[in-house]
């Protein structure tokens, strides 16, 4: 397979396109927590009765299904695939390796453009999640509830006045929303920044944690913000306090950004310059090395360093060059070893591709 | 505040666990919490549930003696799915719908602790399993109207929201009989 239709194939469309903010806020994702009324709740219930769940949905959902919004929806089940096919739909954040490892009934209702994931049978019987490129929760919190309308149609959810949309886990209980973002902030990093704001934003009731790794060490400088409450606050509110924060954050590293252009613009080209340079000519590249390069280079491309080098590359070679994907590319099982010179060489081929665009 | 486990990253774990009865702070950085495989909010594995359990145990009745709540917790169990409390606080997940009304003494202060204080859902209502309950907000805030009317004597219209809302109130009542 050429690396091109691979890169096709493995990057969801809504990746592609580009949204508000994107420059810091790589991707929004909006997920409700459902439950019908008439079932036990996936964790004890047995597997006839989870299959009976799945078939439900199927005959609610089935191949002809298309809805006004999002098109035609397929439903991939968790049986009918192989342990490499569902880590690569976790690496694309399609559905949760909880579903991948321990759901033999679950399934994923896609979208075409696979910014829609319906998850069946995960720990709640349906887990609608919407995700979106930039900085666009509001949006995506009006799709999540349009397909949540939608499915109400059709299925009686697990609803009282108390409790709001009762959950399987506490924490989940009343909008069983939970409303995130990935952001992309190697400038507060680099100025030691993070440690100061991390604690803060847990005071707040909200969560902060690395993407790919943990903590303020968050490999390829990615976070992702999220809510922790969803009880006794409409989904309005809980996404107005997690936007407003967002909204420092990018502030934040905006600022943090250009007080490094003017304090070291000499260091940070260097450091760009760097990384882009090893990315381009290595010939082993380890995970958290690529994630750390992928980050400078994005860096430099904000900050009009580097040309002619696709945005979208930071997020696309974060996904690409993940275990599953690089043995999908491969088509065979890899040894960490392979995988180190098979990332290097996927890299390579990557920004090869770049500079041949630019050439047409 | 250092982490107490590596004494190295910055601790962003904050929590207090009971341990037979003794309360215990715990200050612990991300990637010392993933290597302990445990107290991860907001991700997907064990860990939540294991600080939850923590937590459940805890909000146990306290003007029982010990034993005496331990029986009582091991006699609520769920009629519909079978869990019993114990199994709940272990697992920091209910098994049903019934389970919520089974464990309902015990529930608030749970929620209270994971939701700021509260225990009302107040959000987004379904269309159709919450049609009653739209009605009845509708009502609350057509009544809430009707007193403003009257308090500022602009009779005519008061007249008309109290026949909105007995007309509301009728389609309730109409609907509890069918
Ligand atoms: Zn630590
Ligand atoms: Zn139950």
């Amino acid at each position: 397979m050429s690396l091109q239709r691979f890169i096709h194939e493995a990057i969801s469309p809504w990746m592609k396109n580009e949204g508000p903010d994107s420059d810091i806020v790589l991707s929004s994702r909006i997920r409700l927590a459902r439950n019908l009324e008439e079932h036990t709740f996936p964790v004890v219930t047995s597997n006839e009765d989870a299959e009976k769940l799945l078939n439900d949905v199927k005959k609610q959902i089935n191949p002809t299904t298309s809805h006004r919004r999002f098109g035609d929806l397929s439903c991939l089940e968790m049986k009918s695939m192989d342990k490499n096919e569902k880590q690569v739909l976790v690496e694309k954040h399609l559905i949760s390796p909880a579903l991948a490892e321990k759901s033999p009934y679950g399934a994923s209702i896609l979208s075409e453009d696979e910014s829609l994931s319906i998850m069946v049978n995960e720990e709640d019987h349906l887990r609608i999640q919407c995700l979106l490129s930039g900085f666009r929760l509001d949006e995506g919190l009006e799709l999540a509830n349009e397909i949540d309308d939608w499915l109400e149609e059709r299925f009686t959810y697990a609803f009282d006045e108390q409790h709001g949309y009762m959950t399987s886990c506490p924490t989940n209980v009343g909008t069983g929303l939970r409303a995130s973002v990935m952001m992309h902030l190697p400038a507060l990093v680099v100025t030691q920044q993070m440690n100061r704001i991390l604690p803060a934003i847990h005071q707040l009731g909200l969560a902060v944690r690395g993407i790919y790794g943990e903590g303020s060490e968050a490999l390829g400088h990615l976070f992702q913000v999220s809510n922790q409450m969803t009880l006794g606050k409409s989904e309005e509110d809980i996404i107005g306090d997690l936007s407003s924060v967002v909204k420092q954050l990018v502030q934040q590293e905006r600022a943090a950004r250009e007080s490094l252009l003017e304090s070291s613009n000499n260091h940070i080209e260097d450091r760009v310059f760097r990384s882009y340079g090893t990315l381009a000519y290595s010939r082993r590249m380890e995970s958290k090395e690529a994630s750390q390069r992928l980050s400078d280079v994005r860096l430099g491309i904000d900050l009009g360093m580097i040309k002619n080098v696709s945005a979208s590359i930071l997020n696309e070679l974060m996904v690409l060059t993940q275990p599953a994907f690089l043995q999908q590319y491969a088509g065979e099982a890899l040894s960490p070893d392979e995988r180190d010179q098979r990332r290097a060489a996927l890299i390579r081929e990557r920004l090869q591709l770049e500079a041949e665009k630019n050439q047409d | 505040m250092l982490c107490q486990e590596c004494q190295q990253r910055q601790a962003t774990l904050h929590f207090t666990k009971i341990i037979n009865g003794e309360k215990t702070e715990f200050h612990i950085c991300d990637v010392c919490a993933k290597e302990k495989g445990e107290y991860i909010p907001g991700s997907n594995s064990f860990s939540i549930h294991q600080l939850l359990s923590g937590l459940l145990d805890f909000e146990q009745p306290k003007h029982y003696s010990e034993t005496e709540s331990k029986q009582r917790a091991r006699e609520s169990q769920c009629e519909s799915c079978g869990m019993t409390y114990r199994q709940f606080a272990e697992s920091g997940r209910f098994g049903c719908v019934k389970c919520y009304e089974t464990f309902k003494k015990n529930l608030d202060p749970i929620f209270k602790r994971l939701h700021s204080g509260n225990t009302t859902h107040a959000g987004k209502i379904p269309k159709r399993k919450g049609k009653d309950l739209h009605i009845h907000r509708q009502i609350d805030e057509l009544k809430q109207v009707l007193k403003e009317k009257i308090d500022q004597e602009e009779f005519e219209e008061a007249a008309e929201l109290r026949d909105q809302i007995r007309s509301l109130q009728q389609s309730l009542d109409e609907k509890k009989e069918g």
